[in-house]
């Protein structure tokens, strides 16, 4: 059927669906939400300036009021004080949207496991793309962001319904492995002690 | 045209401790010194009058005011030391003024009105030490949010915190 259209057509009308229309034209004009806490922020900058120019990958147009992206990226650590105000900035984008979780702080709280760090974003709002690396480089930055637009070129709606099949949270639960070590140090075991085994 | 030589710092300190034991009669100093830097340790029951003499003789700028938790320290006799960090500037002598505060009345005069300098940092000490300061002009916490419970610089404190990093509500794809 397809090909029998095609031929009488020739190469003056193109099809396609709508979604993937959308997903083509999305993946290729994300703006990014800055939301750089740390030097991963530096790293950033870096990756928008002109050495490693991220308009080659058409997301070059940053914005610094949510209201205008649609890609937050979340570089550096984020402090329990700054965790509402995150979430906020997120639910302020318009769909669709998505999220890169930049550098070890903002996927797992990196090197600060302490009270006042947020051990990863993930476990407090949705994330899309993780890049690792302490700070990574702009060109691992310029990775995620190729693997964000072929996610979304793959699975993109132009309704985003693809977004309302995710009703679970997507991060390690709250209260998991580090929080039970945390619990037994405080109920006299010590790391130190042969015998005790922290994660078990 | 003379260039005025300074004088040494032995020899400023020592009149320093002239004036303070004149304006300080009855008051118990406890003098210390380790490589030039000059300690004195003060009660805290005659706080406000100690700090008023500091500043009458010479130490105008209140550089720092911390504290420290003694809690685990094998030799203390107290929980808690709180440290005024003093400059005289026109000298450039330097004096470090501490005084013992203990469980469970942790409050003592606020230094806001000998320095102004010492409105943030008490808040700051109050923030992370849970000592209190009577007649500052606005206390309440500096760094943390105002409903945080705990003083995470205390020594008995744990240091990845009593859950306040996971108390917050997740938000799923769908909702957002």
């Amino acid at each position: 059927m397809a090909t029998q259209i095609n031929k009488q057509l020739g190469d003056n009308v193109f099809l396609t669906t709508l979604d993937a229309a959308a997903s083509w034209g999305r993946a290729n004009s994300l703006w990014p939400m800055p939301f750089a806490t740390a030097c991963c922020g530096i790293e950033l900058m870096s990756t928008a300036a002109s050495k490693h120019d991220l308009s080659r990958f058409g997301s070059e147009v940053m914005r610094f009021s949510p209201r205008q992206c649609d890609l937050m990226i979340v570089a550096g650590r984020v402090v329990m004080k700054m965790l509402p105000v995150l979430q906020r900035i997120w639910l302020q984008m318009p769909e669709p949207k998505w999220c890169i979780s930049m550098g070890a702080c903002a996927c797992s709280g990196g090197v600060f496991d302490t009270y006042a760090v947020v051990q990863g974003i993930d476990r407090f709002m949705p994330v899309d793309v993780y890049i690792p690396g302490c700070p990574p480089r702009p060109e691992q930055l310029i990775r995620g962001i190729i693997d964000l637009q072929e996610k979304i070129q793959k699975g993109g709606t132009i309704n985003a319904r693809e977004f309302k099949l995710r009703i679970l949270p997507e991060g390690p639960p709250r209260f998991d492995e580090d929080e039970l070590i945390r619990i037994r140090e405080r109920n006299g075991f010590k790391l130190d002690d042969p015998t005790y085994d922290p994660v078990h | 045209m003379t260039i005025e030589t300074p004088k040494p710092s032995s020899v400023e300190i020592d009149e320093v401790k002239l004036k303070l034991a004149d304006a300080l009669a009855g008051v118990a100093l406890e003098w210390s010194e380790f490589r030039d830097q000059y300690r004195v340790v003060f009660p805290a029951t005659e706080l406000l009058k100690c700090l008023n003499a500091f500043k009458s003789a010479g130490f105008e700028q209140l550089s720092d005011l911390t504290a420290v938790d003694l809690l685990e320290y094998s030799n203390a006799t107290d929980r808690f030391e709180i440290v005024y960090c003093l400059l005289n500037v026109d000298t450039g002598l330097r004096m470090i003024a501490k005084t013992y505060l203990n469980e469970p009345d942790l409050t003592i005069p606020s230094a806001t009105s000998v320095w102004s300098g010492a409105d943030w940092l008490e808040r700051e000490v109050y923030d992370m030490y849970g000592i209190l300061f009577s007649g500052h002009p606005n206390f309440k916490r500096l760094l943390l949010p105002q409903e945080f419970q705990s003083f995470p610089m205390r020594k008995d404190y744990p240091v990845k915190g009593r859950g306040e990093r996971h108390n917050f509500p997740v938000i799923t794809r769908a909702e957002s």
